[in-house]
């Protein structure tokens, strides 16, 4: 019973995910809904906005900076965490 | 571990494994690479110190104090540059509106705040590294 409702559900999702990829832009096409016109602000105007050749570290320290803030935390909550647990016993 | 050629090769090659995490962190505005990837460099080198050698060795280097305050310090300086920018009369993190000297795009020095974030956190997340290797290797042996 409980084998052929985990079979059912599993091709429930499956199916979903299927018909999704089946849906999806092909890929690389200059029409897709992700060539828009943030990427092409991003390539023109970096160098000029922030003074940075890395338009990658332009977009991850400046555009998106507080971003890059909340991962820090991430790693800072994260060694935190991992040092309460293991000196909790000592 | 008592190994002669792991610890001479180790103790040559760690100098230049910091170096070019250094340089990762330091052109982080320049060429690829940037904060996360040059810290992970930085932070290997000192876990390759410290599985040639002991970890005695390795606390001697970098203790567990300096590496906690490296760790609040490269947060608190993202956190400090970000109140420039209010300080200045623009937003939270503002770069170029927040008064940071521009410079030649290209040059070492440019790129206002970006190459400062990097550092601080280049440093930061090294010390994660460490602090992780560290405390899961030692297990109860340090305070």
């Amino acid at each position: 019973m409980r084998l052929i409702l985990t079979l059912i559900f599993l091709t429930l999702i499956s199916v979903v995910m299927v018909v999704t990829v089946i849906e999806m832009p092909t890929f690389g096409n200059p029409d897709n809904p992700t060539n828009n016109e943030v990427p092409q602000k991003y390539i023109e105007d970096a160098v000029e906005d922030t003074g940075a050749l890395n338009v990658i570290s332009s977009i991850i320290m400046d555009y998106r900076a507080f971003d890059t803030l909340g991962e820090a935390t991430v790693l800072f909550v994260a060694i935190a965490a991992a040092l309460s647990c293991l000196k909790a016993h000592s | 571990m008592e190994d002669i050629i792991i610890r001479m090769i180790s103790r040559i090659s760690v100098p230049f494994i910091m170096v070019f995490g250094f340089y990762i962190i330091l052109h982080g505005h320049l060429t690829p690479g940037g904060s996360f990837s040059g810290g992970a460099v930085l932070g290997s080198s000192m876990i390759l110190f410290a599985l040639a050698f002991d970890l005695e060795e390795g606390h001697k280097k970098l203790s567990h104090k300096t590496s906690t305050l490296i760790e609040t310090g490269g947060a608190s300086w993202f956190v400090l540059l970000g109140l420039v920018g209010i300080y200045a009369g623009t937003g939270f993190l503002a770069n170029k509106t927040g008064g940071f000297p521009m410079g030649v795009p290209g040059e070492l020095v440019s790129g206002g705040m970006i190459a400062l974030i990097t550092l601080g956190l280049g440093l930061k997340v090294a010390s994660t590294v460490i602090t992780l290797f560290y405390n899961l290797i030692e297990g109860d042996s340090h305070d």
